[in-house]
């Protein structure tokens, strides 16, 4: 067990640092060459951006964002389930099919309720 | 495996190498491809066959400006490309490529593998808002909805696998499979089980890989026809160069998970052919996934990002959770 976190850590490490030299080795190599033009946000050719970065965007996304965070941590809950059901006989299978169904509803609200008709 | 300090440098070393070696051809792979669907020849001058071509353009990637924007916060905009990159890397050292070449094996492999592919969500989001770019910022919110869509029926689609398993090691998951294509699980037989939705949770993994990994059709993220270049717009030189090298790494890791988990690993077709080395036969397989991904792409045309979500919430993942109770309950009574 800890042989596997000590495994893990070095490997972590390593990859971590290897990764930003590759970064690094760009910043040294390349040339530095500053400009007015040149430290402005890309806007297809033209010298003056047009529009803001930090618009508004539709609210929908964030809708979304929350739709996932519920179907991944209930995702994440099945998995010691799955595999565990052999163990766990009939009860263990009923709860899960309560709890799916539960989220197959919600997932039928949402969809009744109109949260992912776009425009 | 010993677990000394030599094997983990050599485990880190081989999985750095063989993700970036990847990376360099499937670039000049997809490039040839393309010519080759679109009817022209694609790189051809850099040495045979134009397979100079990829270290050329690292070479030339490197030397390039990092330019960082006026406007960018410049921590996240630096740590964006590495955190496309890195976690892709990680999650090839938990990757078996046949009963004995394994870095190191996770008990929690296809979970371990799922945490690390989330992460790359997180390098989105931050690539795009750190530009400062309106196209950036755009692209970011829509590629991040993108891939938290998918990876909702992509873990539930696992699921039944490991239900069937009652693991969540790959190398077990491979092992339960052994034994000739009719074992595998894409097959609606498999392992004494007459599951018929075998094929689909396979074809759902699939599509959601290919969404996942940001390809086309479902490149929203980057669509350059609406969004410049999109996250990246505001990246050159090896900023760049890694999230190319991440999105390759990214689709390796999907198509080798496709295999260990829905196509048998390192198993032969044929119990007769088994002579040949399973890294081999792993080999085979993941390239060919590979292939028909590239396929796929220079194939069929962008979807829109609404009907690229309501594939999602809508089909997919009402389908893989029926798919999910069918199969325990499958379990159950057989």
């Amino acid at each position: 067990m800890s042989n596997e976190l000590v495994f893990s850590a070095i490997a972590l490490l390593g990859i971590a640092f290897i990764v930003p030299l590759l970064m690094i080795v760009t910043g040294v190599l390349g040339p530095r060459v500053g400009g007015k033009a040149k430290n402005e946000a890309y806007e297809s050719g033209i010298q003056h951006v047009i529009g803001l970065a930090d618009q508004k965007f539709s609210v929908k996304f964030y809708l979304v964002a929350i739709l996932f965070l519920i179907f991944d941590i209930e995702a994440v809950f099945m998995y010691p389930w799955a595999v565990a059901l052999r163990e766990l006989g009939w009860f263990g299978f009923i709860e899960m099919v309560v709890f799916m169904l539960l989220l197959l509803a919600g997932l039928i609200y949402i969809l009744k309720k109109g949260v992912l008709n776009w425009r | 495996m010993e677990l000394t300090l030599l094997n983990v440098v050599i485990a880190v070393t081989i999985a750095i190498g063989f993700a970036a070696l990847n990376a360099a051809y499937l670039v000049w792979a997809e490039r040839r491809g393309a010519g080759r669907i679109q009817n022209r020849p694609g790189p051809n001058i850099n040495g045979p066959l134009g397979l100079l071509q990829p270290p050329l353009d690292g070479i030339k990637l490197m030397a390039k400006q990092l330019i960082i924007p006026g406007g960018a916060d410049k921590a996240l905009f630096i740590a964006a490309p590495v955190l496309a990159m890195a976690p892709a890397i990680v999650s090839f050292v938990t990757l078996p490529f046949s009963d004995t070449i394994i870095a190191h094996n996770l008990n929690i492999g296809v979970l371990a593998i799922f945490a690390f592919a989330s992460l790359g969500g997180i390098s989105l989001l931050f690539a795009g808002w750190s530009s400062r770019n309106k196209y950036a910022v755009m692209s970011s919110v829509r590629a991040v909805s993108q891939a938290i869509a998918y990876e909702i029926p992509m873990l539930v689609t696992v699921i039944t696998v490991v239900l069937i398993t009652g693991t969540m090691n790959l190398m077990e998951i491979v092992e339960a499979q052994k034994g000739g294509i009719w074992n595998w699980y894409f097959f609606p037989f498999t392992s004494g089980l007459y599951n018929p939705l075998m094929t689909m949770s396979f074809l759902i993994f699939f599509i959601c890989a290919l969404a996942e990994t940001n390809r086309a059709p479902f490149d929203l993220g980057e669509a350059e026809s609406e969004l410049v270049a999109g996250f990246h717009t505001e990246y050159g030189s090896m900023g760049f160069g890694l999230f190319f090298m991440g999105e390759y790494a990214n689709i390796v890791i999907g198509s080798c998970l496709t295999t260990l988990l829905f196509l048998g690993g390192w198993d032969a077709p044929l119990p007769v052919l088994s002579f040949i080395p399973g890294v081999v036969w792993f080999l085979i397989k993941i390239y060919l996934i590979i292939a028909t991904i590239i396929w796929i792409r220079w194939t069929f045309p962008r979807t829109t990002i609404y009907g690229l979500l309501n594939l999602s919430w809508k089909i997919l993942i009402p389908l893989s959770l029926f798919n999910l109770l069918l199969t325990a309950g499958l379990l159950k009574v057989v």
